[in-house]
């Protein structure tokens, strides 16, 4: 079997205790389900010897909450809410559809009941060439991210582009969702579309020593219309080939007057498609679908840092962006 | 019969549960490493990140130097060369100086535990000169000069077979119609669900045990006892519980060596458990073939030509490769009657890791090759798929093409019973667009007439042991991988003597207590183990008979545990005692399988002559999507002849099994390699094998000809009913579009470019 490298697991009872953890131990990383991080420890991606688990965290951090806010209603989803729960919760079911259906098919059944929303949230960047035992990373020649200092998906890249591969990012960037944050020096609420950052290495603003503890989703998304769409080899396991997310508010007179589009599992962050505003007030109908699909195909540029063909993935991408929003506007 | 009464007996025919089932579904069962011994280490294998390389130096100073490092194991060690075929020994344990692929074993590390091992691996340097390394079987033949393994005597081919039966080409230049077309198959891998493992372990008197978790331990231990010098005698291979093999575990490997060689060196037991990266790289999987396939049909639909140019891509070592080489041409004639038929296989050595045998060895792809040129030939004529295979039935006892006898033969059946169920005449050629049915068929042997080495003794054996208690112990050589001859051996024993079955001892695939099997390939074991078996077992059932009938009368039946005759009856355990007093000793009896004379008169004649021969037909069902080329094979309809279905259920099981692998490989299964030939991905997410939810519903049909040589009528259900799957599936796919898929996988870029290159018209197959 692949060993684990030689770790300190601390098991922290509260949000302060982790975070004074996460600030006093160096190089110490969050353990949320492991789902990602073991594997990727076993994998000798990282450089640590301390493992702040969360588990002791459950009852902090592990709530489905409508609540009004500042801003009108929200609906809260703390950070250790399972992929499994978020699945079925009623509350999601209803008012964020396509949050739970994004959940119903990230990994597989064992995994989505280990694996937690924060986890998700902050899930590594992946690659086919990062991903991968040391020997193997080894004879391949090492790369930026890890070892090495080239990158064998873009030559000549100065920036590691692995892949944002979480399935819950488009939904949630496409439903206007915040974070919070809580830190050795407080608290701070970060909207999703400024969490993600252009670099595999590291893609999200979070410290080293900051903690992501809950995910915010402002309620006029219960009346969006909305759909995600997964493309992937295998109808589970598997992680992205694409994944997209459309959210969209329309008029009774079938106009639009609200509209996010986000495709991910293409380079480092998960972006919203830009420059959508001139769309709003047209009839959200084929038409419709059909130009997102051409925005999308335009703004879009897959890499080989997804095991599945990116001219494919670039050429069907219209037609999975058309059939997205098409369902989106039928539900 | 009901099923339910069938169930409790056990005997021939009865669904009787396997007798390891529970132990794998509750976890009781015993795997090789669950195995654990005081004083035991972890040994973990150095492998070589060059595709092909001279070494020049190995240093383990400092990796033995290392707190909690044991012992160290350098190839220079155990240098002698072996290989499962006695033609071919061109593996090393680890190489002493020359890596011919990347994972190929360098050194070993014996630790405390497996992460110790592992950390004094990156300790250990190594020197090499990088080799040009060849990573097809096109550049292997382009590159004579550059010896990938020194065993090629020319070039890097390591081994060539061209056969020609009949005028060939004159049946082509008169033939009706023809296909001739280039096809394509991507290698694959077994994916057992447990990975390699072996225990080694030496007792006070220097005897020398191995666990491993192997399908052939009788090989093992032959090339044990060459490699490590020592008497056979003082080596016991022992097969533990095995979670899956499918021909991934029937080559001695490297690990098997090295545990045996460091538990000599350091007195304590040694365990290496293979990392699923590692089982990637011992592979021994599926090779990847090109084949430049001609089918000629006659007016009538007659197949009066097969012409099969193959090239076999087999990675850095022979494994069965010589046998690769003839069962790619040798085993395609049948279950239809060719005029005349020539093949050329040539196989190579490439700088990959080595290919093998892998479930319907070497046939799985010409068939594939062959099954969709015959519809591209019959769609010429107007001939539907399933009547030009009727048309060309070879029929029962006959002799084939290449001088194989067929004795039993159900395929009219198989296809009758595939064609109802799917209702193939309402419904193919009319699904509408995106929807199709597709046929094939195919032919598989039930065991070789060729030992892998030359021998004049069984190829199996069996032994079996009555005691007083009415227990019977049956000691068999035979390897239960997964398939069930364990199982089955309780049911021959309940046939023959009457016994309960649950009341019966199976020692198995252990080499000091039990007779030689020659291990689990070939499809052989049911039927050269059950015929042994069944052997053994009349001899003591004649015995208690005589016994028995001193007290109830002649005319004996004997049934679930009950010796019944005209004047009463007794248990089966007083027969037992009866029996036992009437011999004055234990009561014992052997069976065996003795090979027999098979085959063309040619060189290669019997490779791929089988005693008996199965025959399976499927008819796939698929969706097509075709804006995305996505597709979805929702049915497969598969009719197997297996001769006599001892145990339905098993063999339903097999023919499921089968049917998954075969569209497998059709939809996503590839051993991709990168420029440095660095296996892409070697882990099961990477390497895709399909979930349960991408797996078709299965309709497994059993079809029941009666050899008149197998054991109670049998043949073989573990590998044939693989083989029709992936051209069922293409020829499927051309119904609901009209495309011909020639390359495998077939990946849905790979379907919509053939989508987008359709001429107008083409959309979909005309219905015959
Ligand atoms: C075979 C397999 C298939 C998978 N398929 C998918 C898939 O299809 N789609 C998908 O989206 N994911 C997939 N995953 C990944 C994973 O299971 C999920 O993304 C899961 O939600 C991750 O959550 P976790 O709690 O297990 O994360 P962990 O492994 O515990 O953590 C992941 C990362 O986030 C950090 N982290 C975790 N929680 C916090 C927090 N609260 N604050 C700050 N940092 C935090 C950790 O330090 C770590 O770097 C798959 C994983 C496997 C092994
Ligand atoms: S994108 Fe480049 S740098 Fe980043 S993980 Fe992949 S190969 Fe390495």
């Amino acid at each position: 079997m692949l060993t684990l490298p030689r770790l300190q697991l601390h098991r922290p009872g509260s949000v302060r205790e982790a975070v004074e953890l996460l600030a006093s131990k160096p190089n110490a990383r969050v353990l949320a389900g492991g789902t990602d991080i073991v594997p990727n420890l076993k994998h000798g991606i990282y450089e640590t010897e301390h493992l702040i688990a969360l588990r002791g965290l459950s009852s902090e951090l592990r709530y489905v909450r409508r609540d009004g806010g500042r801003d009108g209603d929200s609906i809260r989803l703390g950070a250790l809410c399972t992929i499994d729960q978020l699945s079925k919760d009623p509350d999601v079911l209803q008012s964020l559809p396509a949050l739970a259906d994004a959940c119903r098919q990230i990994a597989g059944p064992q995994l989505r009941k280990m694996g937690t929303l924060g986890g998700n949230l902050c899930l590594d960047t992946r690659c086919v060439y990062i991903n991968q035992s040391y020997f193997w990373r080894s004879a391949l020649g090492f790369c930026l991210k890890k070892d090495g200092t080239a990158c064998h998906v873009v030559a000549q890249g100065l920036r590691c582009v692995a892949a944002a591969s979480n399935d819950t990012a488009p939904v949630l960037l496409a439903l206007g969702a915040s974070v919070r944050i809580v830190g050795p020096r407080g608290e701070r609420v970060v909207p999703l579309a400024d969490f993600y950052l252009h670099d595999g290495i590291h893609n999200t603003v979070l410290e080293p020593d900051e903690l992501l503890v809950e995910a915010a989703v402002p309620l006029p998304a219960a009346r969006l219309k909305q759909a995600f769409f997964k493309l992937r080899t295998r109808a589970a396991i598997d992680y992205s080939a694409i994944n997209l997310a459309v959210a969209l508010a329309v008029s009774p007179a079938g106009l639009v007057t609200a509209l996010r589009l986000c495709v991910s599992a293409l380079a480092a962050r998960p972006a919203l498609i830009n420059r959508l505003q001139d769309l709003v007030g047209q009839p959200a109908d084929l038409h419709l679908a059909e130009e997102l699909g051409r925005r999308a195909q335009k703004q879009c540029k897959p890499l080989t840092n997804i095991g599945v063909d990116p001219a494919y993935r670039r050429e069907i991408l219209p037609v999975l962006v058309r059939r997205t929003v098409l369902r989106a506007i039928a539900s | 019969m009901s099923r339910s009464s069938h169930h409790e007996r056990g005997d021939i025919g009865a669904r009787f549960p396997k007798v390891d089932g529970a132990g794998k579904a509750d976890g009781s069962g015993v795997y090789t490493d669950d195995l654990a011994f005081p004083r035991m280490l972890h040994a973990k294998l150095l492998r070589s990140p060059h595709a092909h390389a001279r070494i020049l130096n190995i240093d383990v100073s400092a990796a033995e130097r290392l707190p909690g490092v044991i012992a160290t194991l350098v190839g220079a060690e155990m240098p002698a060369k072996y290989g499962v075929i006695p033609w071919t020994h061109d593996e090393q344990a680890l190489a002493t100086d020359h890596v011919r692929f990347i994972g190929d074993e360098v050194a070993c590390v014996a630790a405390l535990d497996e992460r110790t091992a592992e950390e004094a691996l990156r300790l250990i340097r190594v020197d090499y000169e990088p080799l040009p390394a060849l990573l097809s079987a096109e550049e292997a033949l382009a590159h004579p000069e550059i010896k990938v393994n020194e065993k090629a005597k020319v070039g890097n081919i390591t081994k060539e077979v061209k056969l020609e039966f009949g005028p060939v080409d004159e049946a082509i230049a008169t033939a009706a119609a023809i296909t001739r077309e280039r096809y394509q198959y991507a290698g694959s891998t077994h994916a057992p669900i447990e990975p390699h493992c072996a225990v080694a372990r030496v007792d006070g008197d220097g005897n020398l045990t191995v666990w491993s978790s192997t399908q052939i331990p009788h090989y093992v231990h032959r090339e044990l006892a060459r490699v490590l010098g020592l008497p056979p005698a003082r080596v016991r291979v022992i097969q533990p519980l095995l979670g899956g093999a499918f021909g991934g575990k029937s080559d001695p490997f490297s690990l098997e060596f090295c545990v045996a060689k460091l538990a000599l060196k350091t007195g304590r037991p040694v365990k290496i458990l293979f990392t699923r990266e590692e089982v990637f790289y011992a592979h021994r999987g599926r090779h990847p073939m090109a084949m430049d396939v001609t089918v000629a049909l006659d007016a009538g639909g007659r197949i009066s030509a097969v012409d099969n140019k193959i090239l076999i891509d087999g990675g850095a070592y022979a494994s069965f490769g010589l046998v690769t080489a003839y069962y790619a041409g040798q085993l395609l004639t049948g279950p239809y009657r060719f005029g005349t038929y020539r093949f050329d296989s040539k196989r190579m050595y490439t700088n990959k890791p080595p290919c093998g045998p892998k479930r319907g060895h070497g046939s799985v792809q010409p068939r594939f090759a062959f099954e969709v040129a015959l519809d591209e030939a019959a769609e010429k004529l107007g001939i539907d798929p399933i009547e030009v295979r009727r048309r060309n039935f070879i029929g029962e006892d006959v002799e084939t093409v290449n001088g194989q006898r067929i004795t039993s033969n159900g395929f009219l059946k198989c296809l009758e019973l595939v064609e109802q169920a799917s209702g193939w005449k309402e419904r193919h050629g009319k699904l509408g667009p995106g929807r199709g049915l597709g046929v094939a068929g195919s032919m598989y042997i039930s065991g070789t007439a060729y030992p892998v080495y030359p021998n004049e003794m069984p190829q199996s054996g069996v032994l079996v042991k009555l005691d007083r208690s009415g227990r019977v112990a049956v000691f068999s050589g035979a390897s239960d991988i997964g398939q069930g001859v364990n199982t089955l051996l309780c049911q021959i024993a309940a046939e023959e003597l009457g016994c309960d079955p649950r009341e019966v001892t199976v020692v198995a695939a252990d080499t000091d207590l039990t007779p030689v099997d020659m291990g689990a390939y070939s499809s052989r074991v049911t039927f050269m183990n059950g015929l042994a078996a069944r052997e053994a077992c009349e001899k003591l059932a004649r015995k208690l008979k005589a016994a028995a009938s001193v007290r109830v009368g002649d005319e004996i039946e004997l049934e679930l545990g009950t010796v019944r005759g005209p004047r009463g009856s007794i248990s089966f355990a007083e027969a037992c005692q009866l029996a036992e007093a009437a011999e004055g000793a234990p009561l014992s009896a052997t069976g065996g399988y003795r090979t027999q004379k098979l085959g063309g008169n040619y060189r290669g004649g019997t490779i791929g002559a089988s005693p008996a021969y199965s025959f399976t037909a499927h008819v796939a069902e698929v969706e097509v999507d075709e804006e995305t080329g996505i597709w979805k094979v929702t049915r497969i309809w598969a009719a197997h002849d297996c001769g006599k279905a001892l145990n339905p259920t098993l063999v339903e099981g097999q023919i499921e099994g089968s049917v998954y692998m075969g569209a497998a490989e059709a939809q996503m299964e590839e051993m991709v390699y990168g420029k440095q030939g660095l296996l892409f991905g070697p882990s099961l997410l990477d390497y895709k094998i399909p979930t349960s939810l991408d797996t078709p519903l299965i309709d497994a049909l059993i079809v029941e000809s009666h050899d008149p040589n197998g054991p109670y009528g049998a043949k073989e259900a573990g590998e044939g009913p693989l083989h029709p799957a992936i051209p069922a599936i293409a020829n499927a796919i051309h119904d609901a579009c009209g495309i011909r898929l020639r390359e495998l996988p077939f990946y849905p870029q790979r379907v919509l470019q053939l989508l987008q290159a359709r001429v107008p018209g083409q959309e979909r197959r005309t219905a015959c």
